[in-house]
């Protein structure tokens, strides 16, 4: 075990998000709606030193396994993140993230002049292109700063 | 054409357009003989922002077909002054319409309107979104015109938040249209449409200068810039009179430009270019009830 991996402690079960682009895991937290309400234990390494990254941020979160959907949304954020599924100290399931071909009801649609701004029961929805993200109701594009669009 | 509703122009193929262009040719030489096809039928109009010819025209449209309209009213005289959702308004028309005609002032009030409701929506305008409907009505002045290919097409004035600038750039692109935007820098062209242009390939220059362009035009399409767009003052007087057409501004263009314009005009085109052969917005307007007609013939 590497001096990095030590720096945040082993989970028993649960998920741990590796990779994740340094500055960016209060934004997975965030993105995943953890907030410390349902009690998971979570702990939280930022700016580890990283080979491949140069810097990382590492999520470990206890109890909770992260679904398909949970992952599809975490790769807009950190798409070289890397899962692990961890069951009784042991890595069981490795797996990369996939970017969705579309979001809902995670992000906020930065056009003030959007009907899902209007206080309408509508739910956001975004178009994931290549190079961003597309509103499905005003069609604005999202190419920077992602996570300052994330819903409340 | 196999839509349930009409939202916005990108959804529009070049058979679509065709259909619609060639019904509402049909029904533009003989407007009675279409007047029982869709007696009993109700068109419900939901207009949250003012309107004149669009809601006029799709009055009018329905009423040659033999269909009825229900209007929500204004604004001000409706449930929505009491907080009523744009969701629950909806729901509650498609109670007694056949079809619903919405504007509205934010962007994908339309598309929204469609997922709540089992009855066509047709988008009449949302903000500064799109505005499909009244592209049908241009493009049909064009080809009356111009013909539908292997022309240019200046489209100017504000390109940013115009809605009929938006859809018009977006249904050209099925046609083999050189277009040309002419606008100051502030008013260009929104990022998500120059998105979809440069996606589908579409010919497109941008320009400041309306002479750099004009001689080689076919159509002029003039949108109003607005003054209320401008942070300041001196800046909207400093481009404004740039962008307003004049016989002697005219006198550079092809003998059969069409100059064409969504109206209402404030004074980007001069009155005195009214009596000239270029001026087709008239006409343009007009043409907005066979198109309409068409149109709902095909939804309804």
């Amino acid at each position: 075990m590497t001096d990095t991996e030590l720096r945040v402690s082993k989970i028993q079960s649960g998920t741990v998000i590796d990779h994740v682009t340094a500055g960016e895991a209060l934004h997975v937290l965030t993105l995943l709606g953890i907030d410390g309400s349902g009690g998971e234990t979570v702990s939280l390494g930022m700016n580890v030193p990283s080979e491949r990254l140069g810097k990382k941020d590492v999520v470990k979160v206890e109890g909770r396994e992260l679904s398909e959907s949970e992952l599809e949304v975490l790769s807009l954020i950190a798409p070289e993140a890397t899962i692990n599924i961890v069951r009784e100290y042991d890595v069981v399931d490795k797996r990369r993230v996939e970017p969705p071909e579309e979001v809902s009801g995670v992000l906020t649609c930065p056009n003030r002049d959007c009907i899902t701004n209007a206080g309408e029961p509508v739910a956001t929805r975004f178009a994931v292109l290549d190079d961003g993200l597309r509103c499905e109701y005003c069609g604005d594009i999202v190419r920077d700063d992602i996570t300052a669009h994330l819903a409340d | 054409m196999r839509h349930d509703h009409l939202l916005t122009a990108k959804q529009l193929s070049r058979e679509d357009v065709e259909t619609v262009l060639d019904r509402a040719a049909e029904f533009d030489r003989d407007p009675s003989a279409a007047r029982e096809r869709h007696a009993g039928e109700l068109l419900g109009l939901c207009f949250f922002e003012p309107s004149t010819r669009t809601k006029m025209s799709f009055e009018t449209a329905a009423k040659r077909l033999g269909a009825d309209v229900v209007d929500m009213g204004s604004v001000e005289s409706s449930s929505v002054k009491k907080g009523e959702s744009l969701a629950d308004t909806v729901r509650v028309v498609e109670g007694y319409a056949d079809a619903l005609v919405l504007r509205h002032p934010k962007q994908g009030a339309a598309k929204m309107a469609s997922e709540y409701v089992d009855v066509p929506v047709v988008n009449a305008g949302d903000g500064a979104g799109h505005h499909p409907s009244q592209t049908l009505l241009d493009l049909y002045t064009i080809r009356e015109h111009a013909g539908l290919d292997d022309i240019s097409v200046g489209i100017m004035g504000d390109l940013k938040y115009g809605r009929t600038v938006h859809s018009l750039a977006h249904a050209l692109t099925n046609f083999d249209v050189r277009q040309h935007f002419v606008s100051p820098e502030s008013l260009r062209l929104p990022r998500s449409v120059r998105y979809d242009l440069h996606e589908s390939g579409a010919q497109v220059r941008e320009h400041e200068d309306l002479e750099d362009v004009l001689p080689n035009l076919d159509v002029l399409y003039v949108t109003r810039i607005q003054r209320e767009r401008f942070p300041d003052e001196d800046e909207y007087e400093a481009v404004a009179g740039e962008y307003s057409i004049t016989p002697d501004v005219l006198e550079r263009a092809k003998d059969d430009l069409s100059v064409m314009h969504p109206l209402p005009r404030v004074d980007e085109i001069a009155p005195e270019v009214d009596d000239t052969d270029y001026a087709t917005y008239f006409e343009q307007a007009h043409n907005g009830v066979p198109v309409r007609m068409a149109l709902l013939d095909l939804l309804l």
